[in-house]
């Protein structure tokens, strides 16, 4: 069976005046119709970069150097700006961070969801208006024909990324790549949003990916992992395998470290040290300075992904 | 009992944000009026810390609870109310009557990119403090106790002569935390202090909060959002919202077994890992400006608890059986079964 998105051995690179350096190193991903997938990372590690490389979004001085993004069948890396636009919001749509950041403060919600839809869309004014109404419904906005007319200073952070999720809805896209989605927002109005999501996949057939830095909330909402560790992907595999039976050191680490896993007072584990920059990755695996299990090879060879025991895959040398 | 080392008496603390003369003019009943428009931040709010222990305030953004820190810290005059501590009120001091116990409350930033000054160096910034609080104390003591507190903090002293900028987030924060530590404080006021980490380097600066503050019985008032790292750390948990306290309790208590209708939706929002998602408890409609605040009870609005008098009258805070303070008026007829 084919995939709905395949990422084969993406490479992104940044040219500076120092030199290339890469931020996404090797990545493979697959994403199937109606599938959630996870991408999670400390700051640095490359999963936004992923998540933009997508849609080519990657803005200079940074650019795709290898590997190629396979979408229903086509290589849309290798697509022109102009064909990409019809991918771009419209087949794939992308969920930012900031909420208010997102939307243009001078511009009405109306507006700026009626733009989007004539920009993809040969309808008429008045049609693309009735379209944003029933998506506003959908993502339980209450009043929506009001909504219309307000800006986006009028709306409250959690109402904002509704309506941002609105507008990435418009088009029916098949993926919607949310890019830490909640992570401005409080968690109370962060677990309605991630119901959201979570509802909208489940009736729409729509795929998710998941950009965060927060391993609670892809535990809660994805079926996919991908743990991602200065550019590379370092384990993946069936969500709650990686979570309850982690191979990776680095993952392993990650989930000890969140409070809450131990007894409350106990010292907390701690991953020693920080992530690399990603223009002085050390040889060899990229963890092992940091890495509590190495053995001689990880400071050489760079490990290659294996399956693990429990089905997951790896890269590690102890595996 | 002993006398607690911090008293925060019926604080409260209200912003005006009218602006000039023109702002004020509103026309009502046919009438010009001078009106005036006040954030009702914090509202009436008690609590107290004892010595060696960790509070934590926590509550969603704009809940006060920051606020509440710099009242404390003496950064906001209170407009009513009174800061207690270790039984001397200081919140009516002069600004020199206040100097000794600056020494001995120091504060804890969220963003350590904006609380370090750039243009200085950690040697510089962490002698500041140390020079103008003694100002008889020679260079070389200074220096040693300089090289004492970054090694404590996990900062290595050979890099005292750096700018903030060559340091990553994590190492900044250990930074700040060297200089809330130098004047060897006895509170602690921490804001967010880990809220702008990566998770692995957040458990290295829990682990560094939690280890000092044992070796120096240091006593923290935590202010966070993150419910797991409160459950984690604190002694005892205080639930704000909209400005007023809603729940106190000690942390395994208030975990296990909360009262507050708030406290239950804002606990069973906490994703934890592992765990498919069980259905939260979703509240009604969105958090009410502090500017009008709702009647009675502020949370009576979202409340599916709620009735005519939680409407009308504000709840006081009640002591259980169980020893957690709540304000509600839900639970005290036992219209919430806990």
């Amino acid at each position: 069976m084919s995939h709905l998105l395949e990422l084969h051995d993406l490479e992104v690179k940044f040219a500076l005046r120092t030199g290339d350096i890469i931020a996404i190193d090797g990545v493979d991903l697959t994403l199937d119709k109606g599938e959630t997938l996870g991408l999670v990372g400390e700051s640095g590690a490359g999963k936004s970069v992923t998540g933009f490389s997508i849609i080519n979004l990657i803005s200079k001085p940074g650019y795709i150097s290898k590997g190629k993004i396979i979408f229903d069948g086509e290589v849309i890396s290798s697509f022109s700006d102009e064909k990409m636009r019809e991918i771009r919001g419209n087949k794939i749509s992308m969920i930012f961070q900031d909420p208010m950041m997102t939307l243009n403060p001078v511009f009405t919600i109306g507006t700026q969801m009626i733009e989007t839809l004539l920009a993809h869309k040969n309808i008429s004014k008045s049609e693309a208006t009735k379209i944003a109404l029933e998506k506003l419904q959908k993502v339980q906005i209450p009043s929506p024909e009001t909504r219309l007319d307000q800006y986006p200073h009028e709306l409250s952070g959690g109402m904002r990324q509704r309506i941002i999720i609105a507008i990435a809805l418009l088009t029916d896209p098949q993926i919607i790549i949310a890019d830490e989605p909640t992570t401005a927002l409080d968690v109370t109005i962060q677990a309605e949003i991630m119901d959201l999501l979570q509802e909208l996949c489940e009736t729409d057939h729509m795929s998710l990916i998941l950009i965060t830095h927060d391993l609670a909330v892809v535990s809660q909402v994805t079926e996919e992992i991908a743990v991602m560790y200065a550019g590379k992907i370092i384990e993946s595999g069936a969500t709650n395998e990686v979570i309850s039976n982690p191979r990776h050191p680095y993952t392993k680490g990650l989930i000890n470290s969140i409070p809450g896993s131990i007894k409350p007072g106990e010292k907390l584990q701690q991953i020693p040290g920080m992530m690399p920059t990603l223009s002085k990755i050390p040889p060899g695996c990229a963890f092992n300075p940091r890495c509590l299990e190495k053995i001689g090879i990880c400071e050489t060879n760079i490990p290659e992904p294996k399956k693990t025991d429990v089905g997951t895959m790896a890269s590690c040398h102890l595996i | 009992m002993s006398t607690p080392i911090l008293t925060i008496d019926n604080v409260v603390k209200h912003f005006d944000i009218t602006g000039g003369f023109l702002d004020q003019i509103r026309f009502k009943n046919g009438k010009f009026k001078l009106e005036k428009t006040t954030v009702k931040a914090v509202n009436n709010v008690s609590l107290s810390i004892n010595q060696g222990e960790t509070l934590s305030v926590v509550g969603e953004s704009g809940c006060g609870k920051s606020t509440l820190a710099r009242v404390v810290m003496g950064l906001y005059a209170p407009n009513s109310g009174q800061i207690l501590y270790s039984g001397k009120r200081i919140d009516n001091l002069s600004h020199k009557e206040m100097l000794p116990f600056r020494k001995k409350m120091q504060m804890i930033f969220q963003d350590p990119y904006a609380s370090l000054n750039p243009r200085k160096t950690v040697q510089r910034t962490l002698e500041e403090p140390l020079r103008f609080h003694n100002p008889k104390m020679s260079s070389k003591k200074i220096y040693d106790k300089i090289e004492e507190i970054m090694e404590q903090v996990g900062v290595d002293p050979a890099w005292a002569k750096r700018f903030p900028h060559e340091f990553s987030g994590g190492q900044r924060q250990r930074i700040s935390i060297a200089r809330g530590l130098i004047l060897d404080p006895e509170l602690i006021v921490a804001d967010e202090p880990v809220s702008a980490l990566d998770v692995s380097i957040q458990a290295q600066i829990l682990n560094l909060l939690m280890e000092t503050g044992k070796k120096r019985r240091l006593t923290y008032l935590f202010i966070t959002h993150d419910l797991s790292v409160v459950q984690h750390i604190s002694t005892n948990v205080a639930v704000m919202y909209l400005g007023n306290l809603c729940e106190l309790a000690d942390s395994g208590t208030l975990f296990e077994n909360p009262r507050h209708p708030y406290t239950k939706a804002l606990l069973s929002a906490i994703p934890k890992i592992g765990e498919t998602s069980e259905k939260h408890i979703k509240l009604k409609g969105e958090v009410p400006t502090p500017i009008h605040l709702p009647s009675g009870c502020v949370f009576h609005d979202r409340c599916v608890h709620a009735n005519e008098r939680c409407v009308n009258q504000i709840p006081e805070l009640l002591t259980l059986d169980n020893g957690t303070c709540v304000a509600c008026h839900a639970v005290e007829e036992n219209r919430v079964i806990s």
